[in-house]
Formats: C-alpha cells, structure tokens, sequence
C-alpha cells in the first residue's frame, strides 16, 4: 500500500469519512460542470429536493457542444441550444459562477480552470468528464466522475470512492528535440497499456518530467486515463508555482507564500513508498502516432505497425478488430499513411504553446490540397493571444481554418465531424471507432507538431524534417 | 425498446435473469453510447440508441439485435469493458435497454463506479470462465441465478464464483447504493472539513 506519496497526503487531508460500506467520503475542492453531464444532476437535485451546499467551490463553462464556426445564439442545433440553455438556467438558480461564450473566459473545462489559477496543487478536483486528470499536472487529485457523482458533489461537495492504488512511472532522460509530451504519453500507454492503469493513480515524475512546460505535463496527465488510469499527477516544483502566479484565483500577497509553503509540504516525500514503480527511457520516444482504435496502438514514426505475433495475447483480439477497422495491414508503414482531415485542439493539446509549436512548422507552408485543415483553440483566452501573436494569421495563410473555442472533433457533438472513412491526424486524445462523428472514421494520433506536418505533405510524415 | 424504465432501488441479494454475450476488448463509452446521443437534458431515450454504430455496422446481427437476446438482462463482456469517456449515458443506455448486471473479465474504473451508482452490479471473473460462459451462450440459452450475498452464478450446467468489491456489495445488500442521504449524514464533518482545508482561506475567488 502507498505511503508519504502526494496522493496519499491529498486523499487523507480530504477524507471526511469512512462510510458504511467501506468506501471513503471524499471532499471534493473544485468542482467543475459543463454541459453534457450536468443537466441530469442538476434534475436529480430537484426530484430529491436538495440545494447545492457550495455554491462557490463549483464552477461552469460550456464547451462540448458549441458550434466552432457561428457561434451566435439561438444555436443552429436546436439540442445544442437546449443544452447551453439548461446549463445557463442550472448555474443562475443555484447561483453557480458560469464562463459564458464571450465572457473572454469560456473554453474547454480543462484549459480554462488552469489559466484561470483555480487549479491548484493539493486541491481534489472533480468534473463530469473523464480528462479531469489533466488538472493532475499541478499536483492535485484530479478525476472524472459519472452524472449521479455529479450530484453528489453538487449535494454534498462529497464522494463515496475507494482509494486509488499509486504506480509511479518514472520517466529517465530527456525527449529529444521535436519530440514532445503528446509523444511520450502515446509512448507510455502504448508500452503499458490500456487497462493497466486500473485501480491506479499515475505519478509521473523523473527528469523528463521536471524538463516539461506546465502544458506539456497537462498534456501527460490529460491522457493518463487513456491507459486505464482515472487519475494521474505530477509533484508540484518552481514551474509549477510561477505558472499559478498573478492569475485570476491565484492566492494574492500574503497568502502566495503561505500558499507555496503548504504546496510544497504536498510533495511525494523520497522514501514514500509505492504500489508500483515503472522505469522508462524518455530518450528513446521518437514521434509517436496511433494506428488503431485504442491509444495504446501507437507506435514510433519509423516503426510497422505490429503482426499478431509482436503482440501481447492479451491485445490481440483489438489488434485484429483494429486491423479491420483501420483497413490497415500488419508489417505497413505508419509514415506516409494519407490523410484527410488535421485537427488541431482539445483539452489535450488545444493550449497556446501548442498552436505555437503548430503554427512554427506551418510558417510559409501551405496546406496540401484536398486536406481539410482546422485549428480550435482550447479557450477564449488562447485565442485572443494567439491572435495577438499572430498565430491566427499563419495557420489562416497556411489554408487552416481558425475557429471558435470548443471541444469540437474532439468527440464531434457539434458539427465538426469526419465524413465516411476519412482519416484525420489529431491532436486529441482518443482514437476509438466513430469517436470523431462518422461511424466509419478514422483517427490517428498525434502531436500537434505532427499533425502540422501531415497538413503540409498530405500524409503522416516526421515532424522533425520540418524544424 | 423494452416496458418503461423504472429505476432500481433498495437492497438487492439475488439477480437471475437470461444472459447476452458481448465479445470483445476495451469496448469504450462512445462505441456504448455514441456522443451525438448526448445531446439530451435526461436519460430517457438512451435505451433504443445503445451501442447505435456497432449495431449499425452489423446490420442486425449485433447480439443487442438478435429477437434471442430481446430479453436478456445480464450482459457477459470481456476485459477493460466501459473505457474511456466518463459518460454516465453509457450504463444508463444500458439499464434502459434492459441489463440489470454485467459480468466480465474487467471494467474500467469510471465505468464502474457509474453502474454502481445507478444500480447495476458489475462482477468480475477470470478470462477462461468469461471464455467458457461466452462458448456456451454461443450454443444455448443460458439463464444464470446470481447470489450476491456469497457471491455465486448458477445455471443448471455451470457455477461461478464470482468477485465483486466488498464495498459494492455491501452497498446493494443494505439497499444503501443510493450514495447522495449516506454523504449528507456527514454534513457536520463536511462542514468542518471545509473550514480545516488550508487553500480555502487562501485563494482569491475574484472571478
């Protein structure tokens, strides 16, 4: 059993309870709603005649279902309409605090908690939406929760949950250049698994970690529920703390010191002790793209995509549906693979150094023909400096279109789907079968750095011939 | 679609029912219950639409098609079932097409905790009995009886012994699954857990 780790300090601090059954009573810091999975609670309050009991630690934005082109209201999708309407009245009736299309504040729930300074190490976090695990990058217990835990929270700001076991996944080395933390993580999952993450809390941490940005380690912690994990963190360190600094919710004056104080008493200690430990060697990741319907069906830039035979027994039945499904065949090559459609966003890599990072490679490029290429940025807030810096004005000059903020093809709940088998490069973080609104789609994942460079050669090439 | 929905509630020992076979790995959340079904304010219409693409795809040959299965209630699926997305609409399509409990190999966490908090219990058995169940729906009808309180599935040919979290199934034995009253008899504790948390008092809610 884990000890002295972060996760252990966060889970005890926050243990309110053991209930009846066995399971802990978990207060829950920050609780974030969107759209999609909170209509429903908020219904079951009402039939159970319950108030929200903190209004102030629950805050709302609306993101899965905005169109990214007309974004003017009423919605041309009349359910769309219906759902921002709902979430619009839910917040005003129990006077929860709603970043609204226009407030300068809307975006993706996981890019705009963190700019906003109200993710925070040592906090719980709990959202409605499985890449909660993002918020884990600043070192807080950060988790998806179904819509009846929705209700709970907004109840009770508490949840009946077992405590995690903790795997430390420790990362040696540093990525090399034009390897990013999209690559390292598809890496991760592909070596560990899509289920091996079960029952567990990552802790990312090694060299490689502490080298990541704040947004890269978004991005890790983002995707550690692609490999089974619903929570993954990292230590807060100095990146960590003047990355929180002089934003909005961020403790002010004199509490930012007795703020960092506390923030680094959270750190995993150096004997803490582990349920699991996994070493791995960050130099080694090359660019990593998916080639099937699970984001651990990844593999390297320069590598085949595997026969039966080079596959785990436990894999093989989804290699084989993958197989069929991809219309890939074993033993081919994943470079060069043509492609229809870029995406570049979503919670996992719709934040401002990645369109920096996109937008570095696509300078005096343009588009190949008969791709369809669209950037949306991750929140109002990445788009205005995008647009500040320019940004928007190359990926535009390159043939991408510049959109709204939103999840978009992400999961495509809006209008920005895949057609028949088209397949897209994407940044975002699932490649299971119809995810991207057509039946039939296809996605292929990748970094954003990646996904520019598949925009200009039409088809899945090494981002580092471009740098 | 099956007759109206009602919810479960109360305690649950005993769970028989006929049995419907789901083969296949990792199947995710958005394969359960695709994501332009999300666009609703309620869960009511979800049970027709459940796994809509793959059905599609099969062109009535998915076992939640097959006039055989229209009355099944507990579903049979392999390893890591219910990964990805945290959407409650996927076990809820589930229950209202008409699963009362799933049995499988594994489950991913969210999904999980999602079914026991809408009151379908989820057990657990090894790869080879999973195989052996699946072979044989794949020949006959197969109804289990499921005895939760010792953790048993029998038919007239097989016996399981099932796994399943003491904490779950202690929940569905006292008819206390429904989490929201259990929480909220913490209030007190809840209260003062508010005031001890140190970040409370130190950040700025200047939104």
């Amino acid at each position: 059993m884990s000890k002295d780790t972060l996760f252990d300090k966060v889970w005890d601090l926050h243990k309110v309870a053991n209930l009846p059954g066995g399971s802990d009573q978990i207060f829950i810091g920050l609780h974030l709603i969107h759209e999609v999975t909170s209509p429903q609670a908020f219904g079951a309050l009402k039939d159970k005649n319950l108030k929200v009991k903190f209004p102030n630690r629950t805050v709302a934005t609306v993101d899965h279902i905005v169109p990214t082109d007309n974004q003017s209201r009423p919605f041309k999708d009349n359910l769309a309409e219906q759902m921002i309407k709902t979430l619009e009245n839910n917040c005003a009736e129990h006077n929860i605090k709603f970043f609204n299309i226009g407030s300068g504040k809307q975006g993706i729930v996981h890019v705009v908690a963190p700019e906003l300074g109200l993710t925070q190490p040592g906090m719980t976090i709990a959202c409605g939406d499985s890449h909660t695990s993002t918020h884990g990058a600043f070192g807080s217990i950060a988790f998806g929760i179904g819509t009846s835990q929705v209700r709970d929270v907004l109840a009770s700001q508490t949840i009946a949950m077992n405590k995690l076991k903790v795997r430390q996944i420790w990362c040696e080395n540093k990525l090399s250049t034009g390897i990013y933390a999209k690559d390292l993580i598809l890496h991760i999952i592909s070596q560990l698994g899509v289920k091996a993450g079960v029952g567990y809390a990552y802790e990312f941490a090694g060299p490689a970690i502490s080298a990541l940005s704040m947004e890269e380690r978004m991005t890790i912690c983002n995707m550690s529920i692609e490999g089974g994990a619903r929570c993954g963190y990292m230590n807060p360190d100095e990146k960590t703390f003047s990355y929180i600094k002089d934003r909005l919710c961020s403790p002010q004056n004199k509490n930012w010191n007795r703020a960092i104080k506390w923030w680094k008493s959270l750190q995993s200690n150096n004997d803490s002790i582990y349920d699991d430990v996994i070493k791995l060697d960050a130099s080694k990741v090359e660019p990593t793209v998916s080639w099937g319907i699970t984001p651990g069906q990844s593999i390297g830039i320069n590598q085949k995509i595997p026969s039966l035979k080079e596959i785990d027994p436990n894999d093989q039945f989804i290699a084989e549906e993958a197989y069929e499904y991809m219309g890939f065949k074993p033993g081919k090559s994943i470079k060069n693979t043509p492609i229809d459609v870029c995406f570049i966003g979503s919670c996992t890599n719709g934040r401002i150094s990645d369109l920096r990072v996109a937008a570095k490679v696509l300078k005096n490029q343009k588009v190949a023909n008969n791709v369809k290429a669209f950037v949306v940025p991750g929140s109002e807030k990445v788009a205005k400096e995008a647009k500040e810096e320019g940004l928007d004005k190359i990926f535009i000059d390159a043939g991408f279109q510049w959109r709204e903020p939103g999840c978009s093809m992400c999961l495509a709940m809006n209008s920005d789907k895949l057609i028949g088998n088209q397949i897209s490069a994407s940044s975002s973080n699932r490649n299971f079968k119809g995810r991207q609104g057509s039946p039939n789609g296809r996605t292929l994942l990748m970094s954003p750095a990646m996904v520019a460079a598949a925009s200009i050669t039409g088809k899945v090439s090494d981002v580092r011939n471009f740098l | 679609m099956k007759s109206k929905f009602k919810p479960p509630v109360g305690e649950f020992s005993k769970i028989s029912g006929k049995c419907i076979s789901l083969i296949g790995d990792d199947i995710d959340t958005d394969r359960i219950i695709p994501a332009r079904f999300l666009k609703c304010v309620d869960f009511d219409s979800l049970g027709e639409s459940v796994f809509e693409d793959d059905r599609k795809t099969l062109k009535g040959k998915h076992p939640f098609d097959l006039y055989a299965n229209k009355d099944a209630s507990i579903l049979i699926v392999n390893s890591n079932f219910g990964c990805g997305s945290s959407r409650e609409h996927a076990p809820q399509a589930l229950i209202r097409w008409g699963i009362k409990s799933i049995i499988g190999e594994s489950f991913a966490d969210i999904f999980y905790s999602n079914c026991i908090a809408i009151g379908i219990p989820c057990f657990t058995l090894s790869k080879s009995s999973i195989k052996k169940i699946q072979k044989y729906i794949s020949k006959q009808d197969l109804f289990l009886k499921i005895d939760l309180l010792n953790s048993k599935a029998i038919s007239k040919d097989l016996e399981f012994n099932l796994e399943i979290k003491e904490t779950s199934k202690k929940m569905f034995l006292s008819g206390e699954w429904d989490a929201t009253t259990k929480l909220l008899d913490n209030e007190g504790l809840i209260e003062k857990k508010l005031n001890d948390l140190p970040y409370i008092s130190f950040n700025s809610n200047s939104f």
